[in-house]
Order: structure tokens, then sequence, then C-alpha cells
């Protein structure tokens, strides 16, 4: 059970909840490559060795086979870290799952520069932009371990297409409440959360980016500065009403992703907000850069995806 | 390591970049001289060896075993077959070396330290904020090396380029590259395996660490690439299997490739991940994994005991 408060990676979640789903749902099928241990995929291998299948290091491979069960019905939940997944083997997503439009679950981990020590060539901050601008495929980014449980849990069979989910290395505080009665209902593939209420600008996170807008919004709050933060854990296909909604009703909007501003979840957010319902912006995330190696926090702190970052952006806003 | 020695090891090292003739280099001649001694390279071993272990501890994080597994060939190619010059590390006729199983890098840093590229006091800052010794290796912040690696299955491709390059400029510089077994189920290192016959690219010599482990556990079950050696021979490339930890066999295996002329040479080295300490030799729960600071005693009471 994922409980309230207490500190959980996304990949863990992941990992207990495909084993779950594979008791229930016979053609579940999962792969990796060489990585099990660390995507969590291990604990449904270690459940159906026969409906595991290890790839060896050998990702464009990965993809095309977890094509060729689902084309044959199998449901392939596809795992590695997301450099390997989303970067290596792009082009056979591209081509091969999500041209024929397959049921594949791409669910990568170690995403962004909280994978830390590893350094850059592991740090992912691309995925977003290079996975949204494939057609058919949904981008998840949960926010902590109770909504990737309940995230995996509806999206296993649905949509009928491909179903890419960003999940992270390190443990992160879990936000929400699964034993709420209102949190299954909220959630919903393709709908925006709002966690709380305010008027005078909206920040609109994904990821664990969310706990940090959630500490900014109580920092500002201390100062009579009240912003509603919304989780956009879909990235693709985008909630385009909560935005606008946000737009209209508080009239300025903040984003904040552990992903180059460049293409992710700001970028995603602009498009929207310069059709609809046009209002000033500020982008927090990774700007232009590769990482390097340290710790999480060290790395965010230098990076700027801190809630102190987050409310010098809201009060730039506001201020203008 | 303090912070702002650091600081100044990485804007030396970004001098030396731009301006390979600076002053700065001659303040880095080290004592090193090369040689083919097995008792002079066992006792560098060992000391690489150790480092790498503490390295990794003091990180709390790395891969420590299949750097114990590559120390003896990276030893035996910095000291007795690589031509190069820690004093001039821009050399345009040097041999270039890559680590195309770039995890395995704290082997390398220490090689580096220990042939006087860089100080032996960074050593420490192995995956801190802000050291030139990134959990994989980048030239941006470390421009000794040759190529930025981490992702596996690219270096080969980068050494068929370097030594492309090195035919349209007349030069006969060797490349060299290390790559791991596991890493041999990366697709993109048979596309570099036809390349390099295609191209006849007799200066390529590559060098598989064949330690039996990866990540999930042995190659052999993860993902078979037996029978390698016929592999290679059969992508066109003069192949060599060796005991990897036997400096003999690797000086041997080295001068084979020298001259073998028209097409690349691929040297299959058998060896032991986490050779050298004794918990970790064999032991795939040391791949991603330092020791902890009692293991570390451990291992270095070993290492120094060992013949
Ligand atoms: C393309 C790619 N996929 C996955 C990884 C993650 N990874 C790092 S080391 C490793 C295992 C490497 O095994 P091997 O090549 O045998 O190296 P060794 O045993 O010598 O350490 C894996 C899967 C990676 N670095 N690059």
């Amino acid at each position: 059970m994922v409980k309230l408060g207490e500190r959980e990676s996304t990949r863990n979640a992941y990992g207990v909840a495909l084993a779950e789903l594979g008791e229930i749902h016979p053609e579940i099928v999962a792969l990796d490559a060489d990585l099990a241990g660390s995507t969590q995929t291990r604990r449904f291998a270690d459940k159906f060795p026969e409906r595991f299948f290890e790839m060896g290091i050998s990702e464009a491979d990965m993809m095309c086979t977890a094509a060729g069960l689902a084309v044959s019905g199998k449901i392939p939940f596809v795992s590695t870290f997301v450099i390997f997944g989303a970067g290596r083997a792009w082009e056979q997503i591209r081509n091969t799952i999500c041209r024929p439009n397959l049921p594949v679950r791409i669910c990568l981990s170690h995403g962004g520069i909280s994978i830390g020590e590893d350094g850059s060539s592991a740090q992912a901050c691309e995925d977003f932009a290079i996975m949204r601008s494939i057609p058919n495929i949904s981008v998840i980014v949960p926010c902590d371990a109770a909504e990737t449980k309940a995230l995996i849990h509806e999206i296993w069979d649905k949509p009928k297409s491909p179903v890419y989910i960003r999940m992270t290395r390190n443990k992160v505080p879990t936000i929400l409440d699964e034993n709420d009665q209102s949190f299954h209902q909220k959630f919903t593939l393709g709908k925006a959360v709002t966690l709380r209420e305010g008027s005078q600008a909206t920040i609109i996170a994904c990821g664990q980016m969310v706990a940090v807008g959630i500490q900014a919004a109580e920092e500002l709050a201390k100062e009579g500065i009240e912003v509603r933060v919304v989780n956009m854990s879909t990235i693709k296909p985008i909630d385009q009403d909560a935005i606008e909604k946000a737009a209209r009703e508080t009239g300025r909007i903040v984003t904040v992703e552990e992903h180059n501003i460049y293409g992710g979840l700001g970028g995603a957010v602009a498009e929207v907000v310069t059709e609809r319902y046009p209002v000033p912006m500020r982008r927090v995330g990774v700007r232009d850069v590769f990482g390097e190696s340290g710790s999480p926090d060290a790395l965010f702190e230098k990076y700027g995806l801190t809630p102190k970052n987050v409310v010098k952006a809201v009060k730039d806003l506001v201020k203008s | 390591m303090k912070v702002k020695e650091m600081k100044r090891e990485m804007i030396t090292a970004k001098v030396m970049k731009t301006a390979p003739e600076s002053p700065v280099n001659i303040e880095r001649v080290s004592p090193f001289s090369q040689t083919r001694d097995e008792k002079v390279l066992r006792e560098i071993a060992r000391e690489v060896r150790k480092d790498i272990i503490r390295m990794t501890t003091e990180a709390g994080s790395g891969h420590p075993g299949g750097s114990l597994s590559a120390t003896d060939l990276l030893v035996a190619l910095f000291w007795g077959e690589m031509r190069h010059k820690p004093n001039d590390r821009y050399w345009a006729d040097r041999d270039r070396f890559i680590l195309s199983k770039g995890h395995g890098c704290p082997a390398l840093y220490s090689v580096y330290a220990r042939t006087g590229y860089i100080a032996h006091e960074i050593l420490p800052t192995l995956r801190k904020l802000g050291s030139p010794l990134q959990g994989h290796p980048c030239m941006i912040h470390l421009p000794t090396l040759e190529i930025s690696t981490g992702s596996l299955g690219h270096g080969l491709s980068v050494g068929n380029g370097m030594a492309l390059a090195g035919r349209l400029d007349g030069k006969d510089y060797r490349v060299y590259v290390v790559m791991g077994d596991g890493e041999q189920q990366e697709g993109s290192v048979w596309e570099a395996a036809m390349s390099g016959a295609h191209y006849k690219l007799d200066h390529v010599c590559g060098i598989i660490d064949y330690n039996h482990l990866e990540t999930e556990g042995t190659v052999e079950e993860v993902m078979d690439i037996a029978p390698l050696a016929e592999k290679w021979c059969a992508f066109g490339w003069h192949t060599i299997e060796i005991d990897g930890h036997n400096f003999d066999e690797i000086f041997a295996a080295l001068d084979e490739a020298k001259a073998t002329k028209g097409k690349p040479t691929m040297i299959v080295a058998q060896t032991v991940k986490g050779k050298g300490v004794s918990f970790m030799e064999n032991n795939v729960g040391f791949h991603g994994k330092s020791a902890t600071r009692e293991q570390m005693e451990q291992a270095i009471k070993e290492l120094d005991e060992s013949e």
C-alpha cells in the first residue's frame, strides 16, 4: 500500500502494480533490457517468468519485439531507463509501435536529472518533447507512487493505443491520498487535477515537480499570494480546458517540470495558452543544458528546480 | 579535495583544451615511463584497483566490478602499448583510447591520474557535484577524454571515425576501444563491426572485457552472445582470444593486432568481474554498487597482500 506523506519512488510503485496486474490479466507480458532490478520489472519477472522477456542490452530490438507481441494480442509493458528507451529506440517507437497504433505500454524509469550521480549520459530531459511529438501516443508523468499505481491499473488495456509513462529513480513524497474517496474518481487519463485553489496565478506541474509546486504555493500563501496548483500528469492528450480555465481565472501561469524548458510541459501548456487565452507565463525547468553528476537535491538546487525558484517565477508574474 | 582546487583542475582542463601548448602542461609532467615489465605492471594494477575501490566507496555509488575486470587491459595499453604523452595530451599523433563501457571509468580515471593526465588528489571527487570525474565519462568536464561515453554501443563507431580521419590525414595513430561483453548485445556494435571491416580499418583494435556478467546476471542467461570470437571473425575482423589478466598474452595480442593489415582486430579477453577482491569476484552484486567502508578496508588489505 502506498502511504500518504511517505517517500516512495514512482518506479517502485510501477513494479508493484505491474506484478499485481499480471496476476489478473494473462495477456500482460513484460520486457526489459538488463535493468529489471532498477526499473522494478523484476517483481513481475519473479512471479511470471514465462511472461517476462529479458532482452539484454538491446533496446531497439526490445521495442520491435514488443510490437510483435502487441500485434499478436499481448499487452506488452516495456521498461528500461528513459534515455535508452525513449532516446535510443525512438524511431522504433515512432515507426513500429505508434504508426501501427499498437497497445504497447512504454514504462520508462530514471528520467530527468534526479537519476543523480550517474551523470548527464543518463539524465534524459528531452523525452516529453520527443515522445509527445509522435502521433497516437499518450504521454504521462505521474507525480508520486499513489498516482503511478492508479495509473498503471487504469491504462493497462485502455487506451488501445501506445502509452508512454515517465518515472524517476529517487524516492519522492507521496502527496495524493489513495484512501481518499475522491482520489480514484479524480484520476482519469487526460484530466488535470487541481490540488490547491488560488486566484492570482496557476502553477502547472508534473512528476515530482508537483510537490515542489505545492511547497512554492505554501510559501507564497505566507506572503498573501494565493496560487492554484494543478497536477498535469497527462502531457498528451493535454487537458486544454483546465489550462484555459486557469488562464481565464488566474491570469498567470507558471509551469514546472524536470525536463528541458523546450518542448516539454511548458511548451505544451504555452501552445494551448497562446491559442485559447493568452496570458503571461514563466517556465521553470532545465534551461537547455546537460546535467552532471551529483545528488538529486544538489542538482535540483543547481538547475533551479526548487520551490524558491518557482516562488520567484510567480512573483515575477504577479508584479508585472 | 577542496572545491576550490577542484575548480582549478577544471579550469586547467579547459585551458588545455583550447591551448594545448599552454605552459600548464609542464606542471603536469609525471614520473610516468612506459614499460612492459610484468612485475612493474602488476604493482601499478594493484594501485589502480585500490584507487577504484576507494573512489567508488567515497562516491557511495559507481561500478567497481567492471572497473576491476578491465584494469589489467587498461594498464597494459597505457604503460606498455599506446603511443602517448601525458605532458602533451593533444599531440596529433597519439594513439586514441575509448572506454566504450563508460561505466568502468573509475579504472580509466585512476590510469589517467597515475600516468599524469590528471591530479591524483581529485580521484575522491568522483561522481560529486562539480567534479571533472563524472559518473560516466564526459569530455566537456574532462577534456583529456577522447570522447564522452556512458551509453553502451557507441564507442566502436567513434573509434572507426577516428581511424577514418587518421587515414585521411595520413596519420598512423592507432585506436583502441574497450567494450563490455553485455555491450555486445547492442545492435549498433554490429553495425560498427560491419563498417570497421568494410573500410579495412587495420588501425582499430577493439578489446572485449569478457567477464561473463552484466547488470542482471550472467551474460549467458540474460542474452547469450556466444560464440563471440566466431561472430567477430564472421564479420571480417582478425580475432584473438586471450586471458585478459595475463600481461604476456595481452601484449602478444596487441603486437599481433598491430602486425595485422587490411582488417581491424578484435581481442576477446577472458576476465573476472571484480578481479582482485575475493568478495567482488564473479559477484553480480558489485556491478553497480560500491563497497561499504568496512568492505573497502578488507578489499584494500587483500589487494595489498596479494602477489
Ligand atoms: C545503451 C545502454 N543501455 C543500458 C545501459 C545501462 N547499463 C550500464 S552498465 C550495464 C551492463 C553492462 O554490462 P557489460 O557490458 O558486460 O559491462 P561490465 O560487466 O564489464 O561492467 C547496463 C545495462 C547503458 N549504459 N547503455
